[in-house]
């Protein structure tokens, strides 16, 4: 379904949408009275950008030195093509290991390899341990936010579902109440886990070492208790040094939450004597984005979701209505670039406002990125016939000024003549909700003609 | 000093007071200005919607009739932008990159080039400043919420001038209203969700009009006003400039 059928049926429920706006606007201004505090946080929007250009300019160099440092300290490191080899390369792993039990922490990467279906084909248990991941997949729905998987919920549909898979008691929606279920039921699997699965928010080519940020130390939990640690990472993740990890973690946090600092920001390095640590790097994609010179600096997103609260359409269209693993404007810039014709919507659903360009701690042009994306699908892939024509049309039209004040004067006769019924009848989109403006009856033209005609005499 | 006056398409048949206000006002403060004939419409319609191809003729259209001038003036911020930044379709002669260098919206021009800031208007009403995206983001006549740096607004600055304007603040400043040219038919829903939250931000503020530099979010955020029978008013900024009320 497009982005534009999926968003209308989420206005059909107005107070939801409201809701959900409120809630997402909060974390938004949270962001902005933390950043506005930062002296030279544009500055540091610079270094991010600058940083990660030339990590994805040298790429391939800095992903053998991670390989080789990482190997160094005892890890041992993957490499997938695609989603199915990454999935492949897990299972691997955890049969060697005889795992049956996994918790898993926030990987969009594990999201969008499909990975859980794929282990629970395997009979293999995957729980998600990110409280917002874990109330998503109870529900057997997808995140709808990269930061908040679970936004839109609210605290009473949650309340009913820890009943049904829980077995909590009704408590109104008390968050209290709710989340101390969730810890305790999540903390029987961490103890019982055969191995973790966790992401990477950055890996430092210079250590070998990677980092893991979450608010509920959930990462750390599973990899400190669990005897394998598998860690899947995107080519992207790449920073070449340990001290460019201060950049990317202010901006990250407050870009993200507000925060100055994500609670949990954890460094991995080595496994603990008598564990194992995996890392797969995956491309599924990547190198073929980074092949497009319009479209190569969506790489540089570090995944803060800032692009997503800020932005007025997903605030009011729900990150489902992206069908999308990463929604929101981020996600359709990325989006496009692996299926064309299946997320051919995802550019259009935005009024290239260009906040998200603004907001991003990358200062990725996102908005700008839209545009070229929108040029390419009416280009490669069937567009409605009228919408072709009328464009074609219109081109015409507007290369041709006699043509275009014709069509100017029949157009406001129309607005001024025609019964209101009529114009803002069924086919016009415009006229659902709003009125259109009255026809004048003279364009600013024949004004000035007049008045021109009037000086001479 | 010769000015070009482009007047958009849609103001030139829909909103013609917008454009006599803007030349008023402009002749007013003593501008040469010339209206060429022959112009049309900057090429954006097609170009957002991703048929930037169909609008080659336009743009064409738009150099040829303006490429004489030392600055051209529109009373849109949407398609100044449209003019600078997306004009890399057509071959970049020397006349096209003169057209785009000296492309600038109203309040822009007025502040920064002719440099004054008092217009002599006086308009005793309560004011609600929409601050049109790409305006705001694309040309930088304002700093934006999202960006750490010096607060400025050139609207702002010569509404502040205007005798008798009370200018009223909103608990969003810029957030987009939801025209987004064909995104106001493709994404209806988003589109008129946008503009009523956007006034209702004005009408809690006490907002008795609410003016912008771009006529385009004014007709969308109108649209609703009329069809919801809201005590609301929009003027163009250029309306309110050339008042004496
Ligand atoms: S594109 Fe920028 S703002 Fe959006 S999630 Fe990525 S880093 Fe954050």
């Amino acid at each position: 379904m497009s982005h534009s059928k999926l968003a209308s049926i989420f206005n059909k429920d107005e107070k939801r949408v409201d809701w959900h706006d409120k809630a997402l606007w909060f974390v938004r201004h949270k962001r902005d009275k933390s950043v506005h505090n930062v002296k030279g946080w544009e500055e540091l929007r610079n270094l991010g950008h600058g940083i990660k250009a030339h990590m994805l300019s040298n790429l391939d160099n800095y992903l053998i030195q991670f390989e080789e440092n990482a190997k160094k300290n005892g890890v041992e490191v993957h490499w997938a093509a695609n989603d199915e080899e990454h999935n492949k390369l897990i299972v691997d792993i955890l049969k060697e290991n005889n795992a049956k039990k996994i918790v898993k922490s926030k990987s969009m990467l594990t999201e969008e390899c499909h990975l859980n279906p794929f282990l629970e084909a395997n009979d293999i248990e995957v729980i998600d341990t990110d409280l917002g991941e874990r109330i998503v997949q109870l529900a057997k729905e997808r995140p709808s936010h990269i930061v908040l998987p679970a936004i839109h919920k609210n605290r009473h549909e949650v309340d009913e579902l820890f009943q049904e898979h829980l077995g909590t008691k009704p408590c109104d929606g008390d968050p209290q109440y709710l989340t101390g279920e969730a810890r305790k039921h999540l903390r029987e699997k961490f103890i019982s886990a055969d191995a973790a699965i966790t992401g990477v928010n950055f890996a430092i080519a210079e250590t070998g070492g990677f980092v893991v940020c979450t608010n509920e130390g959930n990462a750390d939990m599973g990899a400190h208790l669990a005897p394998v640690h598998i860690a899947c990472m995107g080519v992207e993740k790449i920073i070449p040094k340990q001290e460019h990890l201060g950049v990317f973690l202010r901006l990250l946090a407050r870009s993200a939450t507000g925060q100055p600092i994500t609670t949990y920001s954890s460094h991995f390095k080595k496994p603990r004597k008598g564990t194992k640590m995996h890392i797969i790097i995956v491309d599924n994609g990547r190198s073929e984005q980074l092949s497009r010179p319009d479209f190569r600096a969506s790489l540089h997103c570090i995944r803060c979701g800032a692009c997503m609260n800020t932005c007025p359409i997903y605030r009011r269209s729900g990150g489902h209505s992206y069908d999308a693993t990463i929604p929101g404007p981020i996600g359709s810039i990325l989006s496009p670039g692996k299926d064309l014709k299946k997320y051919s919507t995802l550019p259009f659903a935005s009024t290239l406002c260009g906040s998200c360009s603004d907001v991003c701690p990358v200062k990725i042009d996102i908005h700008s990125q839209l545009y070229k994306w929108r040029q390419i699908i009416t280009k490669e892939t069937p567009q409605p016939f009228i919408k072709k024509q009328s464009m074609k049309a219109m081109g015409k039209i507007f290369a041709n000024p006699s043509q275009f004040e014709i069509v100017g004067k029949i157009a406001r006769w129309s607005l001024r003549n025609l019964p209101k019924a009529v114009i803002n009848s069924k086919p016009n989109a415009w006229g659902k909700a709003r009125d259109l403006p009255l026809g004048p009856k003279q364009s600013f033209d024949e004004w000035f003609k007049e008045r021109e005609n009037e000086k001479k005499s | 000093m010769k000015v070009g006056l482009f007047i958009p398409c849609y103001i030139n048949q829909l909103y013609p007071q917008v454009g006599i206000a803007t030349i008023e006002l402009l002749e007013k403060l003593n501008v040469d200005v010339g209206y060429p004939s022959g112009q049309t419409c900057c090429g954006q319609p097609m170009a957002n919607s991703g048929f930037e191809y169909e609008s080659n003729g336009a743009c064409s259209n738009f150099v040829e009739n303006f490429k004489d001038f030392d600055y051209i003036v529109t009373p849109s911020g949407s398609c100044a932008y449209h003019v600078k930044k997306h004009y890399d379709i057509i071959p970049q002669t020397e006349e096209v990159i003169k057209v785009r260098n000296n492309v600038y919206e109203l309040c822009d021009f007025i502040l920064n080039i002719l440099k004054i800031k008092d217009l002599g208007a006086s308009f005793p009403y309560k004011i609600g400043v929409h601050k049109s995206c790409h305006g705001l983001r694309g040309l930088r006549l304002g700093s934006c919420s999202e960006v750490v740096g010096k607060q400025y607004s050139y609207i702002e600055e010569l509404l502040q001038e205007v005798k008798g304007v009370e200018l009223m603040p909103l608990s969003r400043t810029d957030e987009c209203c939801g025209f987004g040219g064909t995104f106001a038919v493709t994404e209806e829903a988003i589109s008129v969700k946008m503009g009523k939250d956007k006034i209702q931000d004005h009408l809690d503020s006490g907002v008795e009009v609410i003016t912008a530099t771009d006529t385009s979010c004014l007709m969308h955020l109108e649209g609703l006003i009329n069809r919801n029978k809201q005590p609301l008013k929009v003027l163009h900024i250029a309306e309110i400039l050339n008042s004496n009320l």
